[in-house]
């Protein structure tokens, strides 16, 4: 499974591209895989506060819907509206064509409690153990 | 071991597996005062007694068979053809209403999505629940929609809407944030343009309106969903669902939501319930949708089946954040409802709906030419109309009831300002002479 390097990684699998104030997110690899089939996304609105580790959008699939939690606090600049008539870009492309929404930092040190690639990999390497 | 343990020896067993002694040991717990209260009953009576009882006390009801009505009001008298009570009562439908295991019901899943399907058609726009209690419950879920989706703090509501809906609507947002802000109407009893422009502003995430009003009239929507949407706010439209059959549907007046009260098509008046609450509501809408859902498929064989749809969307997966947590739905009034705009089709009601507004017009008219009564004969309605007496309704309405007559709802009951003003309705069910002899006994007034 894919996890870039260059992004930062949360415990309810969503990543963080971090790009000075402001950050896109999506889903990681390991996440589009059990979330099975994408039908739908409710994005946030543009200029909605998030805050970390809270709901920000929800994703939802032939299986069931999930909560896609802020990796760090901030407000919503942008959210990926192609996602809206094709959702399944979550499944195709997690990191790239299928990001989630963009945000502007308002604690960027938050960023510290994020996982490393090499963390995350090491994180579900251990869960699917058990 | 059955069910119902009625024997010593079924009894002595189960004390035994309880560890107890005695039945007055196992319920030791409860204070001996209670245990044996005096319940003070007559004497038994045997059952040819009891059915004389319950006919005798039946018997002090005044039914609408039993009366000529005219009575509205958000419940309306409409033949009801044998069939529907017929069908409705297959015990294949009427034992197993609510499938709680759905797929397994697959007729059941069936009636409730062709009755989506009739909704979708009568109403105009895309998406049927698989309905709600009654019309009240359903404007009152459609309330909480418009709430959600826009996540804005109040709802904007016309004074003409019946009177229990706005009751319910604000029980329903009871102890939440939200608040509900009302325009009046005007004269006529049509809704207050100036005053609904002035309080559309960017806190109102939906408008409701009723046509046919609460007063009978037939709104003029015209221009309203464009202000409405331009304002990023919802539209929701309740309508008496039979009235559709002849005037403008919700999806042609530009209404995002369809919710209301279908007892019309088929549900007899009863004491009030059970009814039926219809809500169906635009495409982009179809994940707020509350409520259960039925949707057409394909089973593993690849042979068509139907399902329950749109569940992750619902309280089963996402509780704490669904915008509802309705789960059940009014089955056996939909299905009445299905199978009565099945036999009469398209054709069907419209004509029915023709017939409704041609007796409340001719009726009209009639009372027009009275002398202790004024109607305004330029209004648009349906099948249901204001009257202003210049005598003491209550007076009215102990004389004609004298005479078998139910001749309205007082409607300062629920305004006050409109003191000895009263709603009439004239339905199918009314000929030309039971319609005649009203009047005459309204001339002699």
């Amino acid at each position: 499974m894919d996890f870039p390097e260059n992004l930062r990684y949360t415990k309810t699998h969503e990543w963080i591209a971090v790009e000075g104030a402001k950050a896109r997110v999506g889903v990681t690899e390991y996440a589009q895989k059990e979330i099975s089939d994408v039908v739908f996304v409710e994005l946030p609105k543009q200029g909605q506060a998030v805050q970390q580790a809270k709901t920000a959008a929800v994703v939802e699939s032939v299986k069931a819907a999930f909560d896609i939690y802020a990796p760090v606090s901030g407000k919503i600049t942008n959210a990926n509206k192609t996602l809206e008539s094709n959702p399944g870009l979550i499944n195709q492309s997690p990191y790239v064509a299928g990001w989630i929404f963009e945000l502007e930092l308002s604690s960027p040190a938050e960023l510290n409690t994020l996982m490393t690639a090499a963390q995350y990999h090491e994180a579900i390497h251990q869960a699917s153990k058990h | 071991m059955p069910y119902l343990s009625l024997t010593e020896e079924e009894k002595d067993a189960m004390l035994v597996q309880a560890g107890v002694r005695s039945f007055d040991e196992l319920i030791k717990d409860i204070p001996a005062s209670l245990r044996d209260p005096r319940i003070v009953l007559p004497p038994s009576l045997s059952e040819p007694e009891v059915q004389d009882l319950i006919l005798k006390l039946g018997r002090r009801n005044t039914t609408t068979q039993d009366a000529l009505s005219f009575l509205g009001a958000g419940s309306y008298e409409h033949f009801i053809p044998a069939a529907v009570f017929e069908i409705v009562g297959r015990q294949e439908f009427l034992t197993a209403y609510t499938p709680y295991q759905p797929e397994a019901s697959q007729g059941t899943l069936q009636a409730i999505y062709e009755y989506q399907s009739l909704m979708t058609e009568l109403t105009g726009l895309d998406v049927s629940n698989a309905s709600h209690y009654d019309g009240a419950t359903s404007l009152a879920e459609a309330a909480l929609v418009a709430l959600k989706h826009t996540d804005r703090p109040k709802l904007l509501v016309a004074h003409s809407v019946h009177p229990h809906y706005r009751e319910t609507i604000r029980t329903y947002l009871a102890g939440t944030p939200y608040k509900v802000e009302e325009f009046g109407f005007d004269r006529k009893g049509n809704f207050d343009r100036e005053e609904f422009f002035a309080k559309l502003d960017t806190g109102v995430a939906g408008v409701i309106f009723q046509t046919p009003n609460f007063f009978g009239n037939v709104e003029d929507l015209e221009g309203v969903s464009e202000k409405i949407h331009a304002n990023g706010s919802l539209m929701i439209l309740t309508a008496n669902p039979l009235s559709l059959g002849l005037f403008k549907s919700p999806g042609e007046w530009g209404a995002d939501i369809a919710a209301g009260e279908g007892q019309p098509l088929g549900i007899p008046m009863e004491f009030g319930g059970p009814y039926l609450g219809y809500f169906v509501t635009s495409r982009a809408l179809m994940r707020r949708i509350p409520g259960r859902l039925a949707g057409l498929t394909r089973d593993a064989d690849g042979k068509r089946a139907f399902c329950l749809t749109l569940q992750a969307r619902e309280q089963h997966i996402r509780r704490e954040r669904a915008g509802s947590n309705i789960c059940s739905n009014q089955a056996l009034c939909a299905l009445s409802a299905c199978v009565y705009m099945t036999l009469l089709g398209k054709k069907g009601i419209c004509e029915i709906a023709e017939i409704n507004w041609d007796r409340a017009t001719y009726l009209r008219k009639k009372i027009a030419r009275l002398k202790n009564f004024e109607v305004d004969l330029a209004q648009p309605v349906f099948n249901e109309f204001r009257v202003k007496s210049n005598k003491p309704f209550v007076k009215i309405e102990e004389k004609l009831m004298a005479q078998g007559i139910f001749p309205g709802v007082a409607l300062d009951f629920f305004y006050p300002e409109l003191e000895d003003q009263f709603l009439v309705c004239a339905t199918e069910t009314k000929s030309r002479e039971d319609l005649d002899r009203f009047v005459e006994a309204l001339a002699k007034c």
